[in-house]
């Protein structure tokens, strides 16, 4: 049934802004899978989705609980019984089960080393739903939060759509390993300061998309001191905080505030069972926060994103499972650190650098020695390249803001061990034809020994720019 | 944490919207349930405690549900003939599950005895009603515009559609001249106030059947507010969430079927808002659906649901349940039946204790008129008799005045989120309550 579009229709400005972001370049890539889906055997050269962030490698823990727990589901004739009860349960409030469970399973991500107050958790639609709701909580239209770059492209919808408040970028670098400095920080601010923007906050991934690190305690309690001293907003999205795979160990912004003095009235966490366990669809956002006001009024805001009650039923059962809760969280940390050493073990073979990460369901990897020059122009068109020719959705840094060209992140966790071992067929294939197109004959080696047939490796490469050097030693000429 | 924290610090500030009133929890209707959630009434345990007749739930039909799950598990469940467990978890496309639209399509047609046609490509799916008329007003209408409401509405509205959008509701009045069918003449001078307070007008939302009075609005009256918001060039929103709570099916007339007589000519300014929680009784479920025959209102909802979309789980449930034929046909049949067996009980009790009631054909509630008990035909007067039901009757009624009506002495009264025993009760503690005035009036 497709009406006729004649003439009118007012709509709001948010309606008709860009600012859902969709017209990022972020999701030209998942356009570019969609067309042409990856499959093993119906179709082996489609593009493989390595842009969504997705936790897959524990699905059969958690369906072998699902079997084993009927009583879970006010489905099953062995849970129906509570079906009315739970159905007709909508208080804002949450059931009480749930956000116990849910205090408690935050508190075990931690190590236990921090509680967490059932009453002080809100719920929302997701971690979507969560950032968004306490940006309105927090800040006025037009008024600014500060996020250090690299960040997730999500983060314009999320926290500036309908709530018109404004980004300002912290810029981080390589030069440091990313390190969110307090100089950053307060040219960020200064910066705001002078266009006369208010800001209200600073806004932190921990563990970081796209980086996939985690924050020292160092730098946690320097981010907490200049937030205190501005008298702003600290909101910390942890969503990842249980794909820490090895040391050092996660630090959340929970345990920091217990060692410092801090005005606990502006620290904020958001969460989410999206990453950390899997489910994405279950729309299990969480907003806890230290202010008694926000949580008040936060609550209020919950009514337009509450989490269905058969999923909170389900979840307060499972999550209050503390065997298998343990259980989980070690073998899903044991299965991250298999799949991150064995993808980056593949790009080190033919020497694409990463930011070593000890989290995270992604790699941020550094291709700038395959482009042409140093720009995002040049940064997009080898992503383009990626994704046609390659037939690998990556997302570049610039959707993520970042302030340096060249660096990718590749998420690995969203498809399988075969999967995975194809993609990085496809990544060794690619690497070895770039370099030969990079050519810019310096000095050549005339004692390279090419024992392979392709014809995509009968030139010895050297660029001054992009620093590749094939030796006789390096596993790419040995590749057959 | 439950930590004291010293006030020392400089007063770190809030935005505007959360330091607002505007969430509305500070309405009398809250203040009912307040009274309620200190004292609830339990058959055994509190059996003096307030009945809660403040809350349009629909539990009159829970058995139906429970019989279908127990007869289905398997198709309800995940592992057998369909999406795995894992399939389900991951699905957090925005488009919802396609099974579940059509399901819901295939529900609202039937809902409407199949007079109209809903295309599932045009459902958009959100957690609630709340979120989708929250939602729709993001979309339709700028901070500081407003919405032309039928006066009584739900008390909800005043969060729902102006605390984060920033936008105005402005009452077309209603009353019981005419049995507060809303009239044209209501329409214009609603919108010369909006305009007289340099208000852009940019939509009129009704909710057909209307909460709080009970019943469908009529062909003409529809017909009217169509013809009305083409002439403005504004939306028509309409809220059908009580459309499966009609008592007598072939009494609805949702604004789908006035449009598809017309053809769908001007269509575009039309969108409707349905969920599940009445028709179903699935409150705690969240889920809502927009309904847009505007292409590019059905898209910017469709990004802008990302922030409230339902739970895979449950969509995954209700795909089942909704597609089994024989199971809706049975359940809206049965639904209705229940209803109105619950209003005219309700009805003949109020009259026994001498209270009238606004003639309704449709909700989870009656439209109760206490006007000739009021001591002062005003708001005050109404809330003071609303302080007596509540404390001394123990029974949370909605007054008016939290509907935003402009007649005094009018009262909300919830009948399907009890048993018929606690209805009995309830009328019985008023007719109590009705004999002491007269005798007090008399002077005994």
């Amino acid at each position: 049934m497709s009406l006729g579009s004649e003439s009118y229709q007012l709509l709001s400005k948010i309606a008709t802004n860009d600012q859902h972001g969709e017209n990022s370049p972020y999701f030209d890539g998942w356009k570019a899978y969609e067309k042409n889906p990856f499959h093993p055997r119906k179709n082996p050269q489609g593009v493989i989705q390595m842009g969504l962030a997705e936790n897959q490698l524990c699905f059969d823990l958690i369906e072998e609980w699902i079997k084993n727990n009927p009583k879970a589901s006010i489905c099953t004739p062995e849970g129906v019984c509570k079906f009315r009860d739970i159905a007709n349960f909508q208080d804002y409030h949450g059931l009480p089960e749930f956000t116990s469970a849910m205090a408690k399973f935050m508190s075990k991500v931690r190590g236990g080393r921090v509680r967490f107050d059932p009453n002080r958790i809100l719920m929302s639609g997701g971690a979507t739903g969560a950032n968004e709701l306490i940006m309105f909580c927090l800040a006025d239209p037009g008024d600014a939060f500060l996020v250090p770059t690299p960040y997730y492209p999500g983060f314009v919808r999320d926290l500036c759509w309908r709530t018109k408040v404004q980004l300002i970028p912290v810029h981080c670098d390589s030069s440091n390993n990313f390190k969110i400095t307090r100089e950053a920080l307060e040219v960020a601010y200064k910066k705001a300061q002078e266009n006369n923007i208010n800001v209200k906050g600073l806004i932190i991934t921990n563990p970081s998309n796209p980086l996939g690190t985690t924050l020292d305690k160092e730098t946690l309690k320097s981010l907490i001191t200049f937030i205190n001293e501005k008298t702003i907003h600290l909101v910390c999205d942890e969503i990842y905080a249980a794909t820490v795979f090895t040391s050092p160990s996660y630090v959340s912004v929970s345990e920091v505030v217990q060692e410092m003095k801090c005005n606990l009235d502006l620290i904020h966490v958001i969460y989410s069972l999206s990453k950390d366990l899997g489910f994405p669809g279950f729309r299990v956002g969480i907003v806890y926060s230290y202010n008694d006001q926000v949580v008040n009024c936060g609550r209020k805001m919950s009514s337009f994103g509450l989490v269905s009650s058969q999923t909170q039923y389900m979840l307060a059962s499972m999550l209050s499972d503390e065997k298998f809760v343990d259980k989980f969280l070690l073998e899903s940390s044991r299965r991250l650190l298999k799949r991150h050493d064995k993808f980056t073990k593949g790009l080190e073979e033919v020497e694409i650098s990463r930011f070593p990460s000890n989290a995270g369901l992604f790699c941020w990897m550094n291709l700038k020695k395959l482009l042409k020059e140093e720009t995002i122009e040049e940064e997009l068109k080898l992503w383009h390249v990626i994704i046609n020719e390659v037939k690998l959705n990556v997302s570049p840094g610039s959707s993520f803001n970042c302030s340096e060209v060249g660096w990718f992140r590749v998420c690995f966790a969203n498809i399988d061990d075969e999967t995975v071992e194809i993609a990085l067929q496809r990544i060794r294939a690619f690497v070895g034809k770039e370099t030969k197109k990079k050519i810019e004959v310096k000095r050549w080696q005339p004692n390279l020994s090419l024992s392979f047939t392709s014809t995509r490796f009968d030139e010895n490469v050297l660029s001054p720019h992009n620093h590749i050097i094939i030796s006789p030693h390096s596993p790419l000429v040995r590749a057959t | 944490m439950g930590l004291e924290i010293e006030q020392e610090h400089p007063c770190v500030e809030l935005s505007n919207i959360a330091t607002s009133e505007t969430h509305g929890e500070n309405s009398p209707y809250f203040a009912g349930w307040k009274a309620y959630d200190e004292n609830p009434y339990h058959e055994i345990t509190n059996p003096s405690g307030v009945i809660q007749m403040g809350l349009a739930e629909n539990q009159v039909s829970f058995d139906l549900l429970e019989k279908y799950l127990e007869e289905h598990s398997e198709a309800s469940t995940w592992g057998k003939g369909g999406s795995s467990f894992r399939d389900n978890a991951l699905f957090q496309d925005y488009h919802g599950l396609k099974s579940f639209r059509k399901a819901m399509a295939s529900f609202m047609e039937k809902i409407r005895g199949n007079k109209a046609k809903f295309d599932y490509e045009r459902i958009v799916l959100t957690a609630g009603a709340t979120a989708a008329n929250e939602l729709l007003t993001f979309i339709l209408a700028n901070p500081g515009d407003a919405l032309l409401v039928p006066t009584p509405y739900y008390p909800g509205f005043d969060r729902d559609l102006r605390w984060r959008t920033g936008v105005n509701i402005i009452p077309i009045h209603c009353d019981s001249s005419n049995n507060f069918q809303i009239t044209l003449e209501a329409l214009e001078t609603a919108y010369k106030n909006a305009e007289s307070m340099n208000m852009k007008v940019k939509a009129v939302l009704i909710t057909n059947p209307s909460n709080p009075l009970g019943i469908s609005i009529q062909r003409s009256v529809l017909e009217d507010i169509l013809n009305f918001v083409t002439r403005k060039n504004i939306h028509l929103v309409s809220d059908e969430i009580y459309s499966g709570s009609v008592f007598s099916s072939h009494e609805f007339i949702s604004i789908a079927e006035i449009l598809e007589s017309r053809q769908y000519k001007d269509a575009e300014r039309c969108h409707i808002v349905y969920s599940l929680s009445k028709d179903l009784g699935l409150p705690g479920f969240r889920v809502g659906t927009i309904y847009s025959y505007n292409d590019k209102v059905v898209t910017t909802a469709r990004r802008m649901s990302s922030f409230t979309l339902i739970s895979s789980q449950t969509q995954h449930l209700l795909a089942s349940m909704l597609s089994d034929e024989s199971f809706t046909d049975n359940y809206i049949k049965v639904n209705r039946e229940r209803l109105r067996k619950r209003y005219e009980m309700i009805i003949e009790g109020l009259k026994s204790a001498g209270i009238e009631c606004l003639k309704g054909n449709a909700g989870l509630f009656c439209w109760m008129n206490m006007s000739p008990m009021l001591e002062s035909n005003t708001r005050e007067g109404e809330l003071k008799l609303w302080n007596e039901i509540l404390n001394e009757v123990k029974l949370n009624i909605s007054p008016g005045c939290s509907c935003h009506c402009s007649e005094p002495g009018w009262f909300r009264v919830c009948f399907a989120n009890m048993s018929e025993e606690t209805l009995e009760l309830a009328l019985k503690r008023i007719r109590d309550f009705m004999n002491n005035k007269d005798r007090k009036d008399i002077g005994i």
